[in-house]
């Protein structure tokens, strides 16, 4: 089962806090981040990438889901 | 370009560039240790447009809506221009509103800071000090589950009111029309408000901020504030490449021009008092208020820039504070050298006192109480 964290709208660094409390409490597996700006897109995967989980990005209109992997 | 602005040198080179063009200002005619200071420019604008009646700091300075439309213009090259709003707008007018009156209790914002002590002024210890606590402050609240809530998409009008608001002031700025006896766009014939820059000058070194700033994410207390947060120091190079920066185009130009641009004392500082404790509380409390409001003074002008009517919102709150920081006899006062020699410090009335605990009492009730529900975010 896969976690969403539904970081859209959210100022700075609650995109990026939320995604590396959701990285820290599943360990592995699967998380998704949706964000809506290049801000917030680019704060998750530096914080994706310091934790050690592969992220890709899929653009989705306005908003990016950013699916993490480890 | 895109990937340059997002690694680890686009905050450390837009910090240095800006620290340049800032104490270059100061040669170029703005206040000393203020060639760019976005608290104090603001409310030299509140005053240009008679929000406040300080004769000494008015005029409508073009850096600020440089650092706007520069943002604008970066954020439609790269397309980023989001037009987005509506996350608690009331509380980030207050925010901005405290956030000015903690910053002029300082004498400055966090930009003004570092170009303080880059010119020697260390009296700008305590500020920074102020600022990493109120920033820590935040950051203990945000913890503790801290948010405004979302903001949501917005038609294209409303990200171009900011930018709009911007080109109207530079129009003012330009033409200075006269609405009627007494009634001017003010512009101070003395103090700080009357050091400056040719406003063609002014503008283009606020546009490339703007730009430089939109596409790094330059901000001051981000900077703190992820490192506090979560040990990250991507934004921490750009604050410590523009104090270096800035240092030493000071001591370059000192060296070329024969006057002093940097000269370390507490004292007789220009733009500046010696009331330790004030510089330090005033600090906390605009340190705080941009750590709830997500950015720094410069920071939420960029934001702006690229369509974000909540940063626009702690702009305006920001310029009317700065009114009734100066109606009400809040803003700091720089120490006086008196005919006798003796130094007569400076600092905030009682009622900038009592403003910043106001300010500080309702920067905790909000942070304790705004908060989004896990289940509003986590599924």
């Amino acid at each position: 089962m896969s976690i969403v964290v539904d970081a859209r709208g959210l100022a700075c660094p609650q995109p990026a806090l939320l995604t590396r409390q959701a990285l820290q409490r599943v360990q592995h597996g699967e998380v998704e981040v949706l964000v809506d700006t290049e801000t917030a897109r680019e704060n998750c995967l530096r914080v994706a990438a310091r934790e050690g989980w592969r992220a890709e990005v899929i653009a989705e209109g306005d908003a990016y889901r950013l699916r993490m992997k480890r | 370009m895109k990937r340059f602005f997002a690694s680890r040198w686009g905050p450390i080179v837009s910090g240095a560039i800006i620290g340049v063009l800032a104490a270059l200002l100061v040669y170029w005619g703005n206040p000393k240790n203020m060639g760019v200071c976005v608290a104090c420019f603001e409310r030299d604008i509140a005053g240009a447009l008679g929000l406040h009646r300080n004769a000494a700091t008015q005029y409508l300075r073009p850096e600020i809506i440089g650092f706007v439309l520069g943002s604008t213009i970066a954020a439609l090259l790269f397309r980023e221009f989001r037009p987005r709003a509506g996350s608690a707008p009331i509380a980030r007018f207050l925010l901005g509103m405290f956030a000015m009156i903690g910053a002029l209790v300082f004498l400055g914002c966090p930009w003004r800071a570092l170009l303080r002590l880059a010119g020697g002024d260390l009296n700008a210890l305590l500020a920074l000090a102020g600022l990493a606590t109120g920033v820590g402050i935040g950051v203990l609240l945000m913890r503790g589950g801290y948010s405004l809530g979302r903001a949501w998409p917005q038609p294209a009008v409303i990200g171009w009111l900011m930018p709009a608001l911007m080109v109207g002031l530079l129009l003012l700025a330009i033409f200075r029309p006269v609405f009627g006896e007494g009634l001017p766009i003010f512009a101070s014939t003395k103090g700080p408000g009357a050091a400056h820059a040719a406003l063609a000058v002014s503008l283009v070194v606020g546009l490339v901020v703007g730009f430089l700033g939109q596409r790094s994410r330059f901000c001051t207390m981000g900077a703190l504030r992820d490192l506090f947060l979560m040990g990250e120091t991507h934004l921490l190079g750009g604050v410590v490449a523009l104090l270096v920066a800035a240092f030493a185009t000071n001591l370059i130009l000192t060296w070329t021009t024969g006057t002093p641009y940097v000269r370390f004392s507490f004292y007789d500082q220009p733009v500046a008092h010696s009331n330790h404790f004030w510089n330090f509380a005033g600090m906390v409390l605009a340190g705080l208020a941009f750590a709830l409001a997500g950015g720094c003074p410069g920071r939420q002008l960029f934001l702006s820039g690229e369509g974000d009517g909540d940063a626009a919102i702690f702009v305006l709150g920001m310029i009317v504070g700065a009114g009734f920081a100066h109606n009400f006899a809040l803003a700091g006062v720089p120490d006086q050298r008196l005919e006798t020699g003796l130094l007569k410090v400076g600092g905030p009335s009682i009622y900038g006192q009592v403003a910043v605990a106001i300010g500080l009492a309702f920067c905790l009730i909000l942070g304790l109480t705004a908060r989004l529900r896990s289940s509003e975010v986590q599924r």
